[in-house]
């Protein structure tokens, strides 16, 4: 049987690439589904997209390869963002702000806030929303 | 039954005090009824931790040589106000950075501010300090840069004229667009309630009438000892109340301060309110002395007790309309949702219940320890009964009618 993948993963397009339908190619010649949560070009004409991409293990496998290939740095969402367990203080704010749910309070008794990696997409929104900055995203 | 400070500072020098938090005393009171708990029970500790405007703190940061008359301050790039004498200070905790872009680049993210400033010092860090002058005989010097350390402080004295907020506002937005507040991100069409209070735990709610809060209650304030100075500004004793005593919305307020050189980081932090502005959260925990039944009575308020009032912050809050959507309890914002208008409505909080929690935690052990007694109040604040109000700013020509 043949399996059925899901990633989440943060893209880096060097300068020369930001012009090339990449995204194109990967749907088209590797038959893998898309989703964009977040695209960026820099002043600097770099860029960096943070997409869903799922289909069979061997086409995400080729299309992964592929981008290496291209020149594409592209790593796990999950290492994207990060929780500063120092600055949290648990309030809450950012489980309103989060698509995805992927902080949440689990536990109306206990009333602290969880971040659940697997569910997070790297979109960002925490991270200016916050009020003491302790999400933080390396890019 | 009437216990006095006396006899429960006695008990808790003995180490024999029987303290609760404040939501430890709940169940107890269910259990045990309000004459027993008035009897057993000496002491319960609240908590509150949430940003709170209206903070700051007066630096003295001692003379250099040659000496200078300080008369603008920075310290961080922030503006501190030094009106007051020729090197002391007060740094605001909701003061901007002058480098800051504000709210030309919507929304502002106000990375650092006063707050900052204030937990930077209390973490023992370096903080850059740039003074000018214009010279005088005895203060020449125009000019000053250089780095200072709390600990190198005269005095680092917290002074916050309006913290620990009797109930707030619950906040949500009417509009067609997100919104960026002080009570948080506000989704358009109602798409989130955001509140700010501990609710069961928060010192005010656990003495409605403050009658065992005044003038000199020792309390917890940000990890060290502080005290209750005044009054706090906008006090409104007046305010709506409900049969408990609770009031129904913002209400009372308090002066409090300490000395910073003995806080805890964990406890004084800087916030960015996305889009609003730099503030300072810090830990306040108040204990509450169980006199009498009436006391007991007032300790074992729980959130569903407490209601607090729904207002649109896309109009009705800018525009002071003073219109309120809906009353909704703590119980139901600290369930995740609430029916607004009859809409469904997800709930954030600014304020963090864990830390209010840990805060009356802590305040409980070190009564428990024997090593902090209670206090007797030099004075009270003004009461329902003083008939005082949260007056408007009233724009008008000089000589113009008064309220």
């Amino acid at each position: 049987m043949k399996r059925e993948v899901t990633k989440n993963i943060m893209l880096h397009y060097p300068r020369h690439l930001t012009e090339k339908p990449v995204i194109s190619d990967l749907i088209k010649k590797y038959d893998l589904t898309i989703n964009i949560s977040r695209a960026r070009i820099d002043p600097d004409e770099e860029g960096t997209l943070v997409i869903e991409l799922a289909g069979l293990k061997e086409n995400v496998d080729a299309g992964l390869g592929f981008l290496k290939d291209l020149g594409v740095v592209w790593k796990p969402v999950s290492k994207v963002i990060a929780r500063n367990d120092d600055k949290c203080t648990h309030c809450g704010a950012c489980t309103i702000i989060c698509p995805t749910g992927a902080l949440v309070i689990e536990d109306r008794a206990t009333m602290l806030v969880s971040f659940v990696r697997d569910g997070c997409v790297a979109c960002g929104l925490c991270v200016p929303a916050c009020p003491y900055r302790a999400m933080e995203m390396s890019e | 039954m009437h216990k006095t400070i006396e006899e429960i500072n006695e008990r808790i020098k003995k180490q024999k005090a029987l303290v609760l938090t404040a939501e430890e005393i709940i169940p107890y009171v269910e259990e045990n009824g309000l004459g027993k708990t008035a009897r057993q029970v000496d002491v319960v500790t609240t908590g509150t931790f949430s940003p709170m405007c209206s903070s700051g703190a007066f630096l003295n940061f001692g003379h250099s040589s040659p000496r200078i008359r300080m008369q603008k301050v920075w310290l961080n790039s922030v503006p501190a106000y030094g009106g007051i004498a020729a090197c002391d200070a007060y740094i605001g905790a909701a003061e901007i950075s002058d480098e800051d872009p504000a709210n030309k680049i919507y929304p502002g993210r106000f990375t650092y501010g006063g707050g900052h400033v204030i937990e930077d010092l209390v973490a023992g860090k370096d903080v850059a300090l740039k003074a000018v002058s214009y010279g005088t005989d005895c203060y020449p010097r125009k000019e000053l840069h250089t780095f200072v350390n709390i600990r190198d402080l005269n005095q680092a004295i917290m002074v916050n004229p309006r913290n620990a907020y009797q109930n707030y506002n619950v906040a949500v937005n009417l509009s067609k667009k997100v919104i960026y507040t002080y009570l948080g991100v506000l989704q358009a069409k109602m798409g989130n309630a955001n509140y700010s209070s501990a609710g069961q735990l928060s010192p005010l709610m656990n003495d409605p009438f403050l009658r065992t809060i005044g003038v000199g209650t020792r309390i917890f304030l940000g990890g060290g000892v502080g005290y209750v100075a005044w009054e706090g500004t906008q006090h409104n004793p007046t305010a709506e109340r409900n049969e408990r005593g609770i009031p129904v919305e913002g209400a009372c307020t308090l002066t409090v301060m300490g000395n910073m050189k003995e806080m805890n980081p964990r406890y004084i932090k800087g916030v960015s309110m996305l889009g609003y502005g730099p503030s300072l959260a810090l830990g306040i925990g108040i204990p509450i002395p169980v006199f009498d039944e009436e006391m007991a009575m007032h300790v074992s308020v729980k959130d569903a007790d407490i209601v607090a009032p729904v207002v649109d912050y896309s109009k009705s809050y800018p525009q002071r309309e003073g219109k309120i959507l809906e009353q909704v309890s703590y119980r139901d914002l600290r369930s995740g949702k609430v029916s607004i208008a009859g809409k469904e409505v997800p709930t954030a909080s600014i304020s963090s219940y864990p830390m209010a929690r840990e805060i009356a935690g802590i305040l409980k052990n070190w009564i428990l320890e024997g090593k902090f007694l209670l206090t007797q109040k030099v004075a009270s604040f003004p009461g329902p009964e003083s008939g005082q109000t949260f007056k408007p700013l009233v724009m008008r020509q000089k000589g113009g009618k008064q309220q």
